[in-house]
């Protein structure tokens, strides 16, 4: 089976999250051996993800957590 | 589950225990369709509330995290609704177009970005941005997927949608933040990440 670039971008997402078909993998890994653009349209996707999922990205407001306990407590508390 | 029967039992003190470890992601659930700290927050709490009365109503056969993220994304989802009443221009709002693959920016090498370099505010700051740019579909289901590291069968619950359309949205979503970010990214490398690289003492620029 040959890929275009085309059809790589279509599977992209599922390649990284390892849901592609095994034949179809093949192909995938194939056309990435050869094209430096598709390759590089997924280092840079999983690289972006890697960032995004840190714990520094997004950050909860401080005390978040002992305000939403406290609110909990009070709950508790009154039996609602 | 064990927890579960004893909060109903009467030991109520355990509802702490039972929603500590999914806090955060109730929080990012909300945050992802409000879009502003302080909404975010307040419909968190809110959420957690609905759940501590709701208990009695979850069933075994759904997971609880997935149960309270929902709980959250639904009084999200309300509070958007209700704000939007009051503006209504914003119901004019364009609708979203599901259909097609968005074409990545096509570069052609990638030299990765370290995490160390989020030590750095404009990095945290360009990424939020970008999240916040993709439309509110999307977006959720990045922030759940992708940020807070759920799997597609999680999101799919959470959200109420097939797998299939979680699947569809996060190709779309990673797309369009890397059409987005990737050249943003390595037009400033240098810039952004310069003071870094000499503290690193790293060669990956």
């Amino acid at each position: 089976m040959v890929l275009d670039c085309r059809h790589v971008w279509d599977q992209i997402s599922n390649y990284i999250d390892g849901t592609v078909p095994q034949e179809f993998r093949d192909a995938v890994e194939e056309h990435l051996a050869h094209c430096r653009h598709c390759a590089a349209v997924l280092d840079s996707t999983r690289n972006i993800l890697v960032l995004i999922a840190d714990e520094r990205t997004f950050e909860i407001p401080i005390g978040y957590s002992e305000r939403l306990h406290a609110r909990l407590q009070n709950a508790i508390a009154a039996g609602g | 589950m064990e927890l579960i029967a004893r909060i109903l039992a009467g030991e109520r003190e355990l509802f702490h225990q039972l929603v500590r470890p999914y806090e955060k992601a109730v929080y990012m659930a909300a945050y992802a369709i409000l879009q502003n700290e302080h909404d975010a927050e307040d419909a968190a709490q809110e959420a957690m509330l609905k759940a501590l009365k709701s208990l009695p109503n979850f069933r075994a056969e759904a997971k609880f995290s997935t149960w309270l993220i929902s709980i959250a994304i639904n009084e999200a989802r309300g509070r958007l609704r209700h704000a939007r009443v009051l503006k209504i221009e914003s119901l004019d709002a364009p609708a979203v177009d599901e259909e097609g693959t968005p074409v990545p920016a096509v570069i052609s090498d990638w030299r990765e970005v370290p995490s160390e370099a989020l030590e750095r505010r404009e990095l945290r700051e360009l990424l939020r941005a970008a999240i916040a740019g993709l439309p509110e579909i999307y977006r959720e289901t990045i922030l759940l997927r992708d940020v807070q590291q759920f799997s597609i069968a999680e999101t799919a619950a959470a959200l109420g949608v097939r797998e299939g359309v979680v699947k569809t949205r996060l190709l779309r979503a990673r797309l369009m933040l890397q059409k987005i970010l990737a050249p943003q990214l390595r037009s400033k490398r240098s810039g952004l990440f310069g003071l870094f690289r000499s503290k690193a003492g790293g060669s990956w620029f």
